[in-house]
């Protein structure tokens, strides 16, 4: 069969695919958002955008009980907001197959924490697979069907960064004929209430201890005899971490990594010298090694933070590490500075943390592309926890400081809105706050690479569909101030913050401007005109990327710039003018 | 076994490098060699430092290259060349455009551009600490063949000479991976970036 490069990402839909899964459920977050764009490209799996990582998993839990193999994906903290139906999944149990695929982020890459979601498959009490690369990646996600269907139980895929966005190639094969399983109605199994409840716990117990039993034996878990002097633990990316930097160590590598396998590992311990646990983030594996009365050595010497690096496991194993960087004195001795990530050039989102800052508000923050109007310098964001507090930490804000009633002003994405903002500004009304929410409507989650959501009007599949307004529905949910503006009119937009901010009931303003990026108007562009400009330095204060200062100078440059006039409204000296001539 | 070949790629967002990655992989495939490629996607569309790993031979174990491990780094941008130069091997080759593209930081005034980066790249390949430099102003060469977006592509023009692969695998490459309307452009830029080395 044809070997083809994939990402671990793009192997793991392969796998959904080859595995007959019919119904694909996910919410965007990195690393794991391409299992379902990918998942989406197959005709014969039905794969949607679901607001949030909750209702995807409830919708995976449903699909699968109807009989269909079901996939659901998403970030590690996306199984926070899922875990209410993960921890009662797991008793309730499938019909067809259900695998959770979850991509955590250590070193946090792209995330606001790097919690190690193994600990999720413990704490629901589910299998864990943890595969190590692409090839791994499509062929486990086979086996989770099995394993699920077999042990009766939702099936935790964990990926990580370096395995969902790193290529490696792949053997592919043909899809799986595996048919809808007849539906039947088990009150018994199904309808968790405590009567019920109480038996499938110890049901799950039971399961569990099978499971244990068959980790003992699968393929998935295999020791490679090598030097004996050093045994390594290790599973999923830290195992080609491992491979890397001690060619010769005996391994044990984990591929069904929860529940362990405790013959297995003793036979290995036995086995070897000295024994070591490789693990990013939590001492997951050494804890449970450590209380089957085995010697092991792992957190003492790695860190609980970021990724674990080759150089690092040879350092601290054997001493040295793989290779020294190539010093270059007049680097050391000088800065270099860092490239963070900006709006871009255009974005409407610009405006509006140019007019918080001016306005001196307290910003409650959220999640997307605006957080980064956290940073100078927009510098207007005092707070963001995680997708949906924006709006509820506002109200806290009010209630817990009654100093700052009338300067609070949650900053919330329109994905981020249906995402977990709805239920918060419910409780601004219900909770008779008065603070003022500002909905960023760029038409389109832009954080994750521009996915669709409830507002957009299409499909994961780009099929036409309701697009909800939010304007109706803030006023649904009780807000009777909601306005519109657009955020390339900066004195609107000011007048507007100014306002709604001091009624003294809730407040909505949604900024609306599709993404700079998606918009493919050409608008004409502007320039600096250099006997206007007094170089205040004002215009700076937009953290435009296109607007660069020179020794002496301030340029606007052309290969950046997309003409979105916002600077033309802070410059007092209307020194910025139409590339082409005269202003409006 | 040989050894395997690490090239790191650093470029700012929006510099296409995943398309120049393409390119590589496409041409390593075609040798029937294992490779991994690794990206750090996430923020990188917003105009921040993105990074790519590309590592082959017979087998390869990491997906990511450590400092001092690369064999190359082909890097997009000058500061970008400054950034990753430490994760160079001794005598490792550095492949750089000299355009400038200024960080936000720098763009406020926070922080300096160094201004020294390609002369102590040249001290660092007299001293053999590199064991080669080539630096050509990659945007002003795709301009000239008329498409500034391509501006990777001539820097893999010089890739082609540093790996061991035939100069067709490449144009093969761009014929599998370049829509139609671009190829031409994009043939002439990679030959132009080709021949930069060879004249020079
Ligand atoms: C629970 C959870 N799920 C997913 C993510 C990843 N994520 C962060 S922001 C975001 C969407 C942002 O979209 P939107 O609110 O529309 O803002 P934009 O980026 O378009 O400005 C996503 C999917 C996350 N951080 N947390």
């Amino acid at each position: 069969m044809e070997r083809k490069l994939l990402s671990g990402n793009e192997a793991i839909a392969r796998g959904a695919y080859e595995a007959g899964v019919r119904f694909a459920s996910a919410y965007p977050g990195t690393p794991s958002t391409e299992v379902l764009e990918v998942a989406a490209t197959y005709e014969e799996i039905h794969a949607q955008w679901a607001p949030n990582e909750k209702v995807a998993l409830e919708e995976g839990i449903g699909a699968a009980l109807a009989g269909s193999r079901a996939l659901v994906a998403m970030k590690h903290v996306g199984v926070n907001v899922a875990a209410d139906p993960l921890m009662t999944a797991s008793y309730v149990g499938v019909n067809g197959g259900l695998v959770l695929v979850v991509a955590d982020d250590p070193g946090m890459h792209s995330s606001q924490n790097e919690q190690d979601s193994r600990q999720y498959a413990r704490f629901a009490k589910v299998p864990l697979l943890e595969p190590a690369d692409s090839q791994e990646a499509k062929d486990f996600v086979k086996i989770a069907y099995e394993i699920s269907e077999e042990f009766d139980t939702p099936v935790m895929l964990r990926s990580s960064t370096r395995i969902s966005h790193a290529q490696s190639l792949v053997t592919l094969a043909e899809r799986q004929d595996i048919p809808i399983r007849p539906y039947e109605k088990n009150l018994a199994k199904r309808v968790m209430m405590p009567a019920f409840a109480r038996p499938r716990h110890v049901a799950v117990e039971a399961r569990l201890e099978k499971l244990a039993a068959y980790a003992e034996n699968t393929p998935l878990n295999r020791i490679e005899w090598r030097d004996k002097k050093i045994g390594v633990i290790c599973a999923g990316i830290s195992y080609q971490q491992v491979r890397e930097a001690l060619p010769e160590a005996s391994v044990l590598k984990l591929g069904l990594s929860y529940p362990l396998p405790q013959r297995l590992i003793k036979e290995f311990a036995a086995g070897v010298e000295e024994l070591f646990v490789v693990e990013e983030l939590d001492p997951f594996f050494e804890e449970q090694i450590k209380a089957m009365g085995i010697k092991v050595r792992g957190k003492e010497l790695f860190p609980l933070t970021g990724e674990i690096h080759p150089n690092l496991i040879a350092q601290t194993i054997l001493g040295q590490p793989l290779a020294e960087k190539l010093e270059a004195q007049a680097r050391e001795e000088g800065t270099v500075p860092t490239r963070p990530p900006v709006l871009c050039p255009g974005c409407p989102h610009r405006s509006v943390f140019y007019a918080l800052k001016k306005q001196k508000l307290l910003v409650s923050g959220d999640i997307g592309c605006y957080t980064l109007g956290a940073l100078p310098p927009l510098d207007a964001m005092d707070s963001v926890i995680c997708m949906g507090a924006s709006i509820s930490a506002g109200l806290g804000y009010e209630k817990g400081n009654p100093d700052l009633k009338g300067k609070v002003v949650s900053v919330i994405g329109d994905s981020t809105f249906f995402h977990s903002g709805l239920t918060g500004l419910m409780d601004v009304v219900y909770n008779q706050g008065s603070t003022l929410t500002i909905i960023l409507d760029n038409r389109i989650t832009a954080m994750t690479g521009h996915q669709d959501n409830p507002g957009t009007g299409y499909t994961l599949k780009g099929e036409p569909t309701v697009a909800l307004a939010i304007g109706p529905i803030c006023k649904a949910l009780g807000v009777k101030r909601v306005r519109e503006v657009d955020p390339y009119d900066l004195p609107a937009l000011e007048a507007a913050i100014k306002e709604e901010v001091a009624a003294p009931e809730p407040s909505v303003i949604i900024a609306r401007r599709a993404c700079a990026l998606l918009d493919k108007s050409t608008k004409e562009l502007y320039i600096i005109d250099e006997e206007k400009c007094k170089r205040c330095n004002h215009c700076l204060r937009l953290g435009c990327p296109a607007i660069v200062k020179e020794e002496d100078r301030i340029t606007i440059d052309a290969s950046l710039c997309v003409g979105c006039g916002v600077c033309v409204q802070v410059c007092k000296f209307d020194a910025i003018v139409k590339a082409g001539g005269e202003n409006d | 076994m040989t050894k395997t070949t690490s090239i790191l790629m650093g470029g700012v967002g929006g510099q296409g490098i995943v398309l120049a990655s393409k390119l590589i992989a496409h041409v390593i495939q075609a040798h029937g060699k294992e490779l991994k490629i690794s990206e750090i996607h996430g923020m990188a569309q917003r105009g921040g430092s993105v990074l790519t790993y590309i590592r082959f031979g017979d087998e390869v174990a990491s997906p990511i290259i450590e400092a001092g491990q690369a064999d190359i780094v082909l890097a997009s941008e000058r500061l970008e060349a400054w950034r990753w130069l430490p994760y160079l091997r001794h005598g490792g080759t550095m492949i750089c455009s000299t355009q400038i593209i200024k960080p936000m930081p720098v763009i406020t005034g926070a922080q300096k551009y160094p201004e020294n980066i390609m002369k102590v790249l040249e001290e660092l390949a007299a001293e053999g600490k590199l064991g080669a430099l080539y630096a050509i102003n990659a945007l002003e060469v795709a301009r000239q063949c008329g498409e500034p977006k391509a501006a990777n592509v001539a820097l893999l023009g010089i890739l082609a000479h540093c790996l061991e692969f035939p100069l067709e695998s490449y144009l093969a490459a761009l014929e599998a991976l370049v829509p139609e309307k671009y190829l031409d452009v994009n043939k002439k830029t990679f030959m132009a970036g080709y021949e930069a080395v060879t004249k020079s």
